[in-house]
């Protein structure tokens, strides 16, 4: 449950790059963690995001939990489905369930491989 | 700091694990919070039934010839006017009529009661009840010797029957009756925390992992499945269901919590008589009510309520509602803003969102 082709942040946070433009969502571990999602906050299309600042929350029955841009960017598409079905997150985390496309400002800095991410999780899924 | 005790654990731990549960600390025992999902199983509630380990909450005995009067004279609800097989909910007050608990009275024997009082609370309780005890009364806690089960839902009554007996489809609601299970005897009372129909199952820790497997066995075919205590708090809380510790503390008396039909002023005197006397006559200025938010978001636990500019209270107790799809929540309001309609906005991390003061409970359930 941890697709090869992405890059990863120690917030659980997925990042698929093509060309200059970053698809983002939450992994399936921290889908996991958080249990059945009831609300999904986007940030806005056109919003400045800098790498490590809060750009959204997920909101299960019983917790919430911040989303972090894993890169700097401008914000150029957001999921709007996550608005009525956030259950997406949790039956597609690295699917249908991403939640922002960005336009890079700079490279990615510090994201894990796969591999990397998989020992950060220490060995599970 | 001093090392925490270990947690305490049930006697269905090994099933709660093979079953996929996800378990935690709560109120210092291992308890399952969910298996397959918190809103698959408060569907399960619903629609069908669902089972309950709940065997954290604390159960103590009441004995003696003085046990009537010395329990009537320390809750609010009239214990006298119990008969033997009947159960009511009431509170632990203090002398300012503070709730220092909720609990279940049951009248075993003429002389003999049965108090369920919440698994965090039941230290405290056990000391506030030995401090006020007078002779004639024997009290001895038996958390440890009782598990409890709870099977809640429109379906559980036709499981129950399958499982335990026909007797069981005759109780009406808050009563109980004993019957004869694992060697042993179960006692079943009509009760619950879901706003469901079902069924609370007290009996000794060794025959309980036999019931739950019954019960989960034979529901298979009704849609029964296991639940735990993520959707206990979610349904309890569509029922408009107090929680102590959050929504009904010291801090609050049973009239400003819309808890009036457990205060019985004519009963003669109890402990925190007064104020309720006086709150009662004059009116209580602030009241627990239920809202709902009409923007996107969920209010929470916490989270600062507003009417006007006003900050009037914080939202105790807050989620977002399974069954109804929108955020609900409760709170203390001043008297004047208490009815429903009512304008008012939570303040959720930057954004104050609208809502609106509506009737409790949030759900009722469908009458057959």
């Amino acid at each position: 449950m941890i697709p090869d082709d992405v890059k990863y942040t120690k917030e659980h946070e997925w990042v698929r790059q093509e060309g200059r433009t970053v698809t983002v969502g939450i992994t399936h571990h921290a889908q996991k963690e958080m249990g059945d999602l009831v609300f999904v906050e986007l940030p806005r299309p056109g919003q400045q995001l800098k790498a490590g600042q809060p750009m959204g929350t997920v909101e299960s029955v019983k917790a919430v939990s911040e989303v972090f841009a894993p890169v700097t960017g401008k914000v150029v598409e957001v999921n709007e489905a996550l608005a009525d079905h956030p259950e997406k997150v949790n039956q597609d985390p690295h699917g249908d369930g991403w939640m922002a496309r960005i336009d890079l400002e700079g490279e990615p800095q510090g994201l894990m491989t796969a591999a990397e991410y998989r020992a950060f999780l220490g060995g599970g899924d | 700091m001093a090392a925490q005790p270990p947690l305490k654990t049930t006697p269905l731990k090994d099933r709660h694990l093979r079953a996929g549960a996800r378990l935690v600390a709560f109120a210092g025992w291992e308890m399952p919070v969910q298996y397959q999902g918190v809103l698959a199983e408060h569907r399960a509630v619903r629609t069908a039934a669902g089972l309950f380990d709940v065997s954290h909450m604390g159960e103590v005995e009441v004995s003696g010839k003085e046990a009537v009067g010395w329990l009537d004279s320390l809750t609010p609800n009239h214990v006298a006017r119990l008969e033997v097989g009947q159960a009511h909910y009431s509170a632990l007050l203090d002398e300012n009529a503070g709730i220092l608990d909720d609990l279940l009275i049951y009248r075993l024997e003429a002389d003999r009661f049965l108090l369920v009082i919440n698994a965090a609370n039941t230290t405290a309780d056990l000391e506030w009840l030995g401090s006020h005890r007078r002779g004639g009364v024997e009290i001895e806690n038996v958390t440890d010797a009782t598990a409890l089960l709870a099977l809640q839902g429109p379906v559980a009554a036709k499981l129950l029957v399958q499982v335990m007996g026909p007797e069981v489809e005759s109780l009406r609601p808050f009563r109980f009756r004993f019957l004869a299970w694992g060697g042993g005897e179960a006692l079943i009372s009509r009760t619950g925390y879901t706003g469901e129909d079902g069924f609370e199952i007290y009996l000794s820790p060794q025959p309980a992992g036999q019931l739950w497997d019954a019960l989960l066995e034979r529901g298979r075919d009704l849609g029964v499945s296991p639940v735990g205590l993520g959707a206990r708090d979610t349904l309890r809380l569509e029922a408009g269901l107090c929680l102590h510790g959050q929504d009904i503390h010291a801090g609050t008396t049973p009239l400003e919590a819309g808890l009036g039909f457990i205060v019985k002023l004519d009963k003669g005197e109890f402990m925190g008589r007064h104020v309720l006397a006086r709150q009662r006559q004059e009116g209580v200025t602030r009241r627990l009510c239920g809202f709902r938010l009409l923007e996107r978001g969920i209010a929470r636990h916490g989270h600062e309520v507003y009417v006007g500019d006003s900050h009037v209270g914080e939202v105790t107790s807050g989620t977002h509602s399974p069954t109804l799809g929108q955020s609900i929540g409760m709170a203390y309001l001043p008297w004047e803003a208490t009815q429903p309609g009512q304008a008012l906005a939570v303040q959720v991390r930057g954004s104050r969102l609208a809502g609106e003061v509506v009737p409790l409970p949030f759900y009722r359930r469908p009458r057959t």
